[in-house]
């Protein structure tokens, strides 16, 4: 795969990126191999739950971290070994959205300084009328009213803390954009408008997301594609229907059958796949297929092989050696 | 016992004193829990779910003003001394706070404060209370609970320490359990873990459960009755199948359409403007007027609505009931 | 945008009118600004006058603070050092401040070799006795006012840079510094533009504190004769000279040690209100936090 060439189309890759952290209780696979490509317009959805390395593979996308080893291109350009003076040209591409809209805003900055910055560090309009103008086409483009531009961030509620995020994204007109759990720390109704305003935003400029989140029904509303990680590892990919509908990395199941549906009747008379324990250390990851010491289906060779990508449909591809039959075995076994 | 609710709350309103002024944070909140039931609160931040809680077990703030009537066990409470309400509530309520890492002590060993409340409410020796906490923490699904009774709570995962946290509010046998919020830290997976293990103890336990929670699919899973609370009030109240078959209020329906539905398509969510008001600036009227859908008349910006019969036990607050079609609208 | 900035300012101004506190402290430092500048004419007599027939006087209609050893008017002379002693605080201070947080910026936001070797340097700095480290600061640049406010300056350096560090330490964690370094933002502006401002509260109450302990340090100089040269007045020099006449002359050690105490408290008063009211958070009193949920 590494070897073909890359379609125009690639908008950022990563090829087979690995993160470690070095901390005092070892050494942190934070990312461990992973491999993605996001194309232009499309949205990519990561998924994950807490310590699957999602968030690292964002930043890793706009050389936030640096990569152990791996490779970082956006645009084609291979960025891994970029300075830190040329990394500040790559930021303008890639924008970032964070998961709590307070604590990324600066409190003593207003909200057209904090729309603006992107404009002032990269020169991208003169100082003074133009600026304001392009701040108040950016607060228009987000729902948020000319007003609010002298507002400081604790002046503001959650959902529109997170308009203002979204708007100093825009404002360098990047390739992608990162979307940290842009929604986790909203309100649930204001949660729906927000992704509402994502949506529209890509199909009236052409955006590009990669949407991070531990949210799989949220992941699989917004996202053209899925990859689902575990353990700083991508476990499975594929359109979210295919994911939705037929799993195939008993991880995914499990995942799937753990969200709480809004229907009382079936509630009742679900079987869920409760998994046991914890996900393990990033330290020291379990030999063979990670997700052994959780799965319900693991085996004995599942010990011993590291089980890599492969495809159980078209553009549907999961990381179990028992792919497919895992899932339909666990489906099977809580049913009864 | 058989009867009587275990905890019934009539007419609770809190107002909070801050320096812009009063908040009224609860206005006027009738509800009740049986023994073996889950009551579930469901809201936003600022809706008062977790306010009224607390109000009505005597854990307000300060500053809060607290009126209403509040029976624990046929016990009034809001008329007694606070020692002896603080005892009542030792010994009789438990509480699940969201954050497990922030609800125990980081340099007490676990089996310390679990056995803690059991010394201290049911008067155990140290002894008794420390096999009764071995117990607790096997109850609530520890491994090797008699090992790691004398681990620290940094040395547990996130899920491990609100089970910890349920072994601590179960310590003394409580007849209710308060859960506010408590898998809303946590893993999606670890979740359904706690979501089992509390449906598992109170089969087991009898215990009535008030979960607060802003989850309307946990609140599918695990509730007999649910109130759904906004700027203050209830505003649809009753069994869980009734309301989650037949939403009768706005912002109920609005809440159940803001989850994306994995099979409804790619078509954009259904949304209500704004945000939820904050106790401080409520909109005069009905709470939720600035933000309805169905809004009809001026009326809603100066009464508020009152809460009307739908079908057996379930109620809406709202003026147009009659008006608008059973269902799913809004 | 520096309209709003004006705004900010403009709000803050209004906010620490409200403050009774504040307005005691402002209206003291004001007073003493007015005496600093004009102290000499303000003066009843000289303040070299020597009068050996009215040595030791106490307070009297003539002499309303009393007269020293060598019959010197104790108003006069405590009128006039006031210039002396908010220069030396005031200069000093800046001294440390300008100094201490640069290297505590740098060292707090670069972190590794850097801020150990700023950070050690400043450990030593601040393991040397204050009057040590004058005596040495003297012997290279010879005695006088302008020797002790660098000495002053030099030895508060570290404590500014430390308080800086310590915030700049917290604050470069937060994500709003990350969002910042996601923008592209260079780190001159990331240091400038996010972090400073957001640690510059400990730094006004550090500053409103090294202000009275310097006017306090130039005492202990001028006393060991490395500081303000006699006959020269200043604050600390009265205090020091009148020790030997507590018993006697209680005046001699009194007004000085007033004068310094209200400076000092003024300092402080205005200090606290200033660090409450350029908190962003603060200006809308009564924020509409969302906490009873």
């Amino acid at each position: 795969m590494t070897t073909q060439t890359v379609p125009a189309d690639v908008v950022a890759e990563l090829d087979d990126l690995t993160v470690r952290f070095p901390t005092p209780a070892g050494l942190v696979r934070a990312v461990d191999g992973v491999s993605l490509r996001v194309r232009r317009g499309e949205t990519l959805g990561l998924v994950g739950e807490s310590g699957s390395g999602k968030s690292t593979t964002g930043l890793a996308l706009l050389r936030l971290v640096d990569p152990t080893s791996g490779r970082v291109r956006v645009t084609g350009q291979d960025v891994t070994q970029w300075s830190r003076r040329r990394l500040r040209g790559l930021r303008r591409r890639v924008a970032m959205v964070f998961q709590d809209p307070h604590a990324s805003l600066d409190p003593r900055r207003t909200v057209a300084a904090s729309i603006a910055e992107p404009l002032v560090v990269h020169r991208l309009t003169g100082a003074g009328a133009a600026r304001r103008r392009r701040v108040e086409e950016l607060l228009d483009m987000v729902g948020l009213r000319h007003d609010l531009a002298d507002r400081h961030p604790h002046e503001l509620s959650g959902g529109q803390r997170q308009r203002v995020g979204i708007a100093r994204a825009l404002a360098g007109e990047p390739d992608l954009i990162v979307l940290d759990e842009p929604i986790a720390s909203l309100d649930l109704s204001v949660q729906a408008q927000i992704m509402n305003l994502l949506r529209g935003l890509q199909r009236e400029l052409g955006l590009t997301y990669l949407f991070i989140a531990h949210d799989l029904a949220a992941v699989e509303h917004m996202s053209d594609r899925v990859a689902v990680m575990y353990l700083g590892r991508i476990v499975e990919t594929g359109t979210p229907a295919q994911i939705w509908q037929t799993p195939a990395h008993p991880y995914t199941a499990a995942l799937l059958s753990a969200i709480p549906v809004p229907d009382p009747q079936v509630e009742r008379h679900r079987r869920r796949i409760i998994l046991t324990g914890d996900i393990p250390s990033p330290v020291d990851p379990p030999a063979g297929c990670r997700f052994r010491t959780r799965c319900p289906q693991a085996r004995p060779d599942c010990a011993r092989t590291d089980p890599t990508l492969v495809e159980v449909g078209p553009g549907h591809r999961a990381a179990c050696l028992y792919a497919g039959d895992a899932v339909r075995e666990m489906l099977a076994d809580a049913s009864r | 016992m058989s009867d009587c609710p275990v905890l019934d709350i009539k007419g609770l309103t809190v107002t909070l004193g801050t320096r812009r002024g009063p908040a009224r944070a609860v206005a006027g909140v009738d509800w009740s829990v049986r023994a073996g039931q889950t009551l579930a609160l469901v809201g936003e931040s600022g809706s008062g779910k977790s306010m009224s809680v607390l109000a009505a077990t005597g854990l307000a703030p300060r500053s809060a003003r607290v009126t209403g009537r509040v029976h624990l066990l046929g016990t009034e409470l809001t008329g007694l001394p606070e020692d002896r309400r603080r005892r009542m509530r030792g010994r009789h309520v438990g509480f699940v706070f969201q954050d497990p890492t922030t609800s125990l002590n980081p340099v007490l060993t676990v089996g310390r404060q679990v056995s803690e409340a059991a010394e201290e409410h049911l008067g155990m020796t140290r002894r008794a209370a420390r096999a009764r906490a071995v117990e607790l923490l096997d109850l609530v699904g520890i491994p090797s609970a008699a090992r790691r009774i004398d681990s620290y709570p940094h040395q547990f995962s996130g899920g491990m320490r609100q089970r910890v946290v349920i072994a601590m509010a179960l310590a003394c046998e409580p007849d209710l359990l308060i859960a506010d919020e408590p898998t809303t830290a946590l893993d999606v997976t670890t979740q359904a873990q706690i979501v089992e293990l509390v449906a598992d103890l109170q089969r087991r336990l009898g215990t009535a459960v008030v979960w607060i929670t802003h989850d309307l699919g946990v609140v599918a899973g695990t509730a007999d009755e649910v109130a759904v609370m906004y700027g203050g009030r209830i505003v649809e109240q009753g069994p869980v199948d009734a309301v989650f078959a037949h939403p009768s209020h706005p912002y109920t329906s609005a809440l159940l359409a803001a989850r994306p539905d994995p099979a409804a398509g790619g078509a954009d969510l259904i949304t209500i403007r704004g945000a939820p008001p904050s106790p401080l600036d409520l909109p005069a009227g009905c709470a939720f007027w600035p933000r309805c859908p169905v809004r009809a008349d001026a009326r809603c910006e100066h009464e508020v609505p009152p809460l009307v019969p739908v079908s057996a036990g379930h109620h809406v607050r709202t003026f147009y009931r009659h008006q608008r079609p059973t269902g799913e609208d809004g | 945008m520096s309209g709003s900035e004006e705004k900010t300012s403009r709000r803050a101004l209004s906010a620490l009118r409200h403050d009774p506190l504040a307005v005691t402290g402002s209206l003291v430092l004001l007073l003493l600004v007015v005496v600093g500048v004009g102290g000499a004419w303000l003066a009843p007599s000289g303040v070299n006058e020597v009068d050996v027939d009215r040595m030791l006087q106490p307070p009297s209609w003539s002499h309303p603070f009393g007269t020293d050893e060598l019959g010197r008017d104790v108003l006069s002379r405590v009128l006039v050092a006031t210039r002396v002693s908010l220069q030396v605080g005031v200069v000093s201070v800046g001294i440390a401040l300008v100094a201490g947080v640069t290297l505590g910026l740098l060292a707090g936001y670069y972190r590794g070799w850097l801020d150990n070797l700023l950070m050690r340097c400043m450990d030593v700095l601040f393991a040397f006795p204050v009057l040590l480290l004058a005596v040495a600061i003297v012997a290279v640049l010879g005695p006088g006012l302008l020797t002790a406010m660098i000495a002053i300056g030099v030895v508060y350096t570290p404590i500014f840079a430390r308080v800086t560090r310590s915030g700049v330490l917290s604050v470069r964690e937060q994500v709003f510094v990350r969002a910042a370094v996601s923008i592209g933002a260079s780190d001159l502006r990331i240091m400038r533009r996010h972090v400073l401002p957001n640690v510059a509260a400990p730094l006004i109450v550090q500053t409103s504190l090294s202000l009275a302990f310097a006017i306090l340090s130039e005492a202990a100089l001028s006393f060991l004769g490395l500081g303000v040269q006699p006959p020269a007045p200043a604050w600390g020099r009265m205090l020091y000279d009148g020790r030997g006449f507590v018993t006697e002359a209680w005046w001699l050690g009194v007004f000085p040690g007033t004068a310094i105490f209200l400076t000092v408290l003024a300092f402080n008063l205005v200090g606290d209100a200033l660090r409450d009211v350029l908190d962003p958070r603060q200006l809308t009193i009564g924020e509409a936090r969302r906490n009873a949920g």
